[in-house]
């Protein structure tokens, strides 16, 4: 599989203290499913930030879709946004939007006409349950709904990779285990996936997954090889 | 109640909640608009008097002839005349009629004004080209040959630090417009930054969801064009209302240079483009700050 994400002595410091990241180096395959994990504090929703281009490295080099995001010009950053669903931890729905609104954001930022989006949100909404929520605002809607909301949302552009940042900490087991589904349903479409979480056990339940561990800044395999998690074959199911 | 506005447009519809009237800023607007027309209007008026001045009051002077014989002085009204409609660039010579100049001197003299008691001078009023104007030396002693006791009163002389006077007020007015309409924009700047604040956490959403700098932009532009254009039409129309008021008051003064303070043709076009004018201005004030703003964001 052709490489999407190339991470070359990554290093990420906020203002002038100490680095948040140093030295992260890994590659990921398109239509690969990983997960990132490590305890509170470890940088991985950092990580996650450069991944989907909340910001830029202090130091190091990062590639997505083969080109060089570090110098790219920042009137370019959108085409490749477009090309990432993101799942933040906090879901960041627009709180004024209804359901449906929030889940056809990205296909109104792309300038799809609104005639053409109504089926595909439409379809998002049942793929993730909400078919009967689509007028309800975010603040009506229970945690694991507003979670769906925005995976809906991050999934409706078919982006190139997903990135999620602790999709489950907020939701029961049987939620977590729907939502890891939804993903892999969405991994065996094409989409490279991203998971950040502290919940080694969430790994047995995606079998072809890949591990990536971070521990106070840097991946904690030196050599920057994913590991895969025990049991499991490598080269995925 | 918050006021939903639903744009149109469906590539930016129904991405952030547009509060028309919500806020301070249609009022802020409807109150530097309803300054800025009034301010225009006066300076319109007041240039209208001046070219009023400089082109009907200006261009005339009134030929006293000032002997107490009545004889000599109807003599010498005559010969004057004659000389004047023979001058070229004498566009009008009339005598002002005794009865006219009785009415002119009854405040002072009270009525029943007998000429025989008291001797008035014959007067003239001449109205000149602006070529005549130039050469009034000359026109003055072609009259006072046919009419030695002719005193010649240029009306631009004593009118001159008065239209000096409506030239300084009219560029004072501008000056004023211009301070309001830079007030104006500094107002949508500070308007535009609290939006953007507001919103900080929705447009940081949608930038990472790929949203350009300039459809961001785009969706604050239209709720500052949308208050805008309400602010300055209110503005415009209680001030407009006023002009008209003062206008016929000015009219109703019977004074021909007060009433010469009028709005030239085309003046309201001109008071009526000020709200677009003013609302263009939010706009491009607005989409600079924004853009600005959001230039600093990754």
């Amino acid at each position: 599989m052709a490489g999407i994400v190339r991470f070359e002595n990554v290093g990420l410091r906020y203002g002038t203290g100490a680095e948040t990241l140093s030295d992260v180096s890994f590659n990921l395959a398109a239509g690969s499913f990983t997960f990132l994990s490590g305890p509170s504090g470890a940088g991985k929703t950092s990580l996650l930030k450069l991944l989907y281009l909340a910001q830029r490295p202090s130091r190091g080099l990062i590639r997505l879709f083969g080109e060089d995001i570090v110098t790219l010009p920042r009137s370019r950053l959108p085409a490749f946004r477009r090309r990432i669903g993101v799942v933040f931890q906090d879901f960041r729905l627009v709180p004024y939007l209804s359901a449906y609104d929030n889940v056809a954001l990205p296909l109104r930022v792309a300038g799809i006409e609104e005639r053409e989006l109504d089926t595909p949100v439409r379809e998002m909404l049942e793929w993730v349950g909400l078919a009967g929520r689509s007028n309800a605002r975010p603040a009506t809607l229970s945690g694991g709904e507003q979670q769906r909301v925005a995976i809906a949302r991050a999934v409706i552009g078919r982006p190139d990779i997903l990135v999620a940042d602790e999709p489950t900490g907020n939701v029961d087991s049987e939620m977590a285990g729907r939502l890891l589904y939804l993903f892999d349903a969405l991994n065996k479409l094409g989409t490279t996936i991203v998971v950040a979480t502290h919940d080694v056990h969430l790994l047995s339940r995606v079998p072809h997954s890949q591990l990536m561990r971070l521990d106070r800044g840097r991946v904690s395999d030196p050599t920057g090889a994913l590991r895969h998690p025990p049991g499991v074959p490598q080269g995925g199911a | 109640m918050m006021l939903v506005w639903r744009s149109p447009s469906p590539r930016h519809g129904n991405m952030l909640p547009v509060n028309r009237l919500s806020g301070p800023m249609p009022w802020v607007i409807a109150i530097m608009m309803f300054l800025v027309v009034l301010t225009a209007a006066a300076g319109l008026g007041l240039g209208q008097a001046s070219a009023h001045l400089r082109g009907g009051l200006a261009g005339r002077i009134t030929i006293q002839i000032v002997e107490a014989d009545p004889f000599e002085r109807g003599r010498q009204l005559h010969a004057a005349l004659k000389e004047l409609r023979r001058l070229a660039g004498v566009t009008r010579a009339s005598r002002v009629e005794p009865a006219k100049l009785q009415a002119l001197l009854e405040p002072w003299l009270g009525t029943g004004l007998d000429s025989r008691d008291i001797p008035m001078p014959e007067m003239i009023d001449v109205d000149l080209t602006p070529e005549a104007r130039a050469r009034l030396d000359s026109l003055a002693e072609v009259v006072r040959a046919a009419a030695p006791s002719a005193r010649i009163d240029q009306h631009a002389q004593w009118l001159a630090p008065l239209d000096q006077l409506l030239a300084l007020l009219k560029w004072l007015a501008l000056a004023l417009v211009i301070l309001m309409a830079t007030a104006t924009a500094f107002t949508v700047v500070l308007a535009a930054r609290a939006a953007l604040d507001n919103h900080r956490e929705t447009i940081a959403v949608m930038h990472l969801l790929g949203a350009t700098d300039g459809q961001i932009a785009r969706l604050f532009q239209r709720k500052i064009a949308l208050d805008s254009l309400f602010g300055g039409m209110i503005g415009f129309v209680v001030a407009g209302v006023i002009v008209l008021l003062l206008g016929r008051r000015l009219n109703n003064l019977g004074s021909e240079l007060v009433g010469a303070i009028s709005l030239p043709a085309g003046g309201w076009l001109l008071l009526i483009l000020l709200p677009l004018l003013g609302t263009a201005l939010a706009v491009a004030t607005a989409r600079l700050t924004i853009l600005g703003t959001l230039g600093r964001i990754l």
